[in-house]
């Protein structure tokens, strides 16, 4: 309480990293498969990164954590694909044919750049926050904003029923994690 | 200069219980060798087939995966070379089939027909490079290749193949899937 009296309000802690890396470990994932992403740097890649339950693998380029999710998925192993939206973007024929046509738990989790996580994100002041949203909604993708602590519970029940009912999923992070 | 189904024939001599993975061309021709359920197809986008072959080499150590990808496929992810690479996977052994050429989609030429991938592997850190043109030759390390510890990497200099017919629907068959996942909860 004494350290929250000191802090101005937008300098609170709104969305610990911990819990979200909480999340994805009860979640069953094994792997992550990642590009860095400056919303996600510090509060989620780099503790990953130094989590002995979790297998990073560092892809060059987005559309490569579709192809390798989808390996593992053939093998039982649960993955989470961690990019900026640019990538998400980049990678939407991928997406568009692993994900969405042949039915496969894609599970991503989408740093939004430039977002203003006071906004949703289709009324943000970044275009390509803007369409994020309509387009995961155009290809059919279930999506859950994680903006808040209180978002982070969404994490896993969004995991488990991809997993259950193989389908895509994306959990788009609105705000930096701590 | 060798033909890809010329190729591909020698190759099966030593598949066994590898997990195969192919697309378009490569595909049409391996399939006509014959039905396996661990033939994996469904790549769902061109370059992915790589990636999907790392997939499985992380997901199933215990197995061996081979990779029949085309140049243009290859041209469209190269960033796969350095995340596999960097990964060193022992049991993914990554073949490009290096006709030049776009073959499913007209057969235009790929932008530098004689880029060589060979090099771009080897510099990219994957620890077995082969570069074959001479199916004598193939024939001969063919079974070395594939029981290499990887990731092996392997060009098959071939001519463009007479015109194949794409069925499509029956190469991506949901069953395919279905059949690839049971066959791997054996």
């Amino acid at each position: 309480m004494a350290t929250d009296a000191l802090l101005e309000p937008d300098e609170k802690i709104r969305l610990k990293g911990s819990a979200i890396v909480a999340a994805i470990k009860a979640s069953k994932i094994e792997f992550v498969l990642s590009v860095p992403d400056i919303v996600t740097s510090e509060g989620l890649l780099r503790p990953i990164a130094r989590d002995p339950q979790l297998r990073l693998i560092r892809v060059c380029k987005e559309d490569e954590c579709i192809g390798i999710a989808s390996g593992l998925y053939y093998c039982d192993k649960r993955a989470l694909s961690l990019i900026q939206y640019t990538g998400f973007l980049d990678s939407i024929n991928a997406i568009r044919g692993v994900a969405v046509e042949y039915r496969q738990p894609i599970c991503m989790m989408i740093g939004l750049l430039g977002h203003d996580p006071e906004t949703t994100p289709r009324n943000s002041p970044r275009y390509g926050v803007r369409i994020i949203e309509p387009i995961l909604d155009a290809m059919g993708i279930p999506h859950h904003l994680i903006n808040d602590d209180g978002d982070v519970g969404k994490i896993r029940p969004a995991i488990d029923d991809a997993y259950a009912a193989s389908h895509p999923v994306a959990l788009l992070i609105g705000r930096r994690p701590s | 200069m060798m033909k890809r189904d010329e190729c591909f024939r020698i190759l099966a001599r030593h598949v066994t219980d590898e997990i195969v993975i192919a697309t378009y061309s490569s595909a049409v021709d391996w399939l006509e060798l014959g039905e396996r359920p661990l033939n994996y197809f469904s790549v769902g986008a061109m370059g992915l087939d790589s990636s999907h072959a790392l997939g499985l080499a992380l997901g199933r150590p215990d197995r061996r995966i081979i990779c029949l990808q085309g140049d243009g496929s290859l041209l469209m992810n190269l960033g796969c070379l350095v995340t596999i690479a960097a990964v060193q996977p022992k049991n993914l052994i990554h073949f490009v089939v290096q006709n030049g050429a776009y073959e499913a989609n007209g057969g235009h030429p790929i932008p530098n027909t004689a880029v060589d991938f060979a090099a771009m592997a080897r510099g990219a850190g994957y620890v077995q490079v082969h570069a074959f043109s001479d199916l004598a030759n193939f024939a001969q390390q063919a079974g070395h290749v594939i029981k290499q510890d990887g990731p092996v990497f392997a060009t098959l200099h071939v001519e463009p193949s007479k015109p194949l017919t794409y069925d499509y629907p029956n190469l991506y068959d949901a069953g395919r899937r279905a059949a690839l996942k049971a066959a791997l909860q054996q």
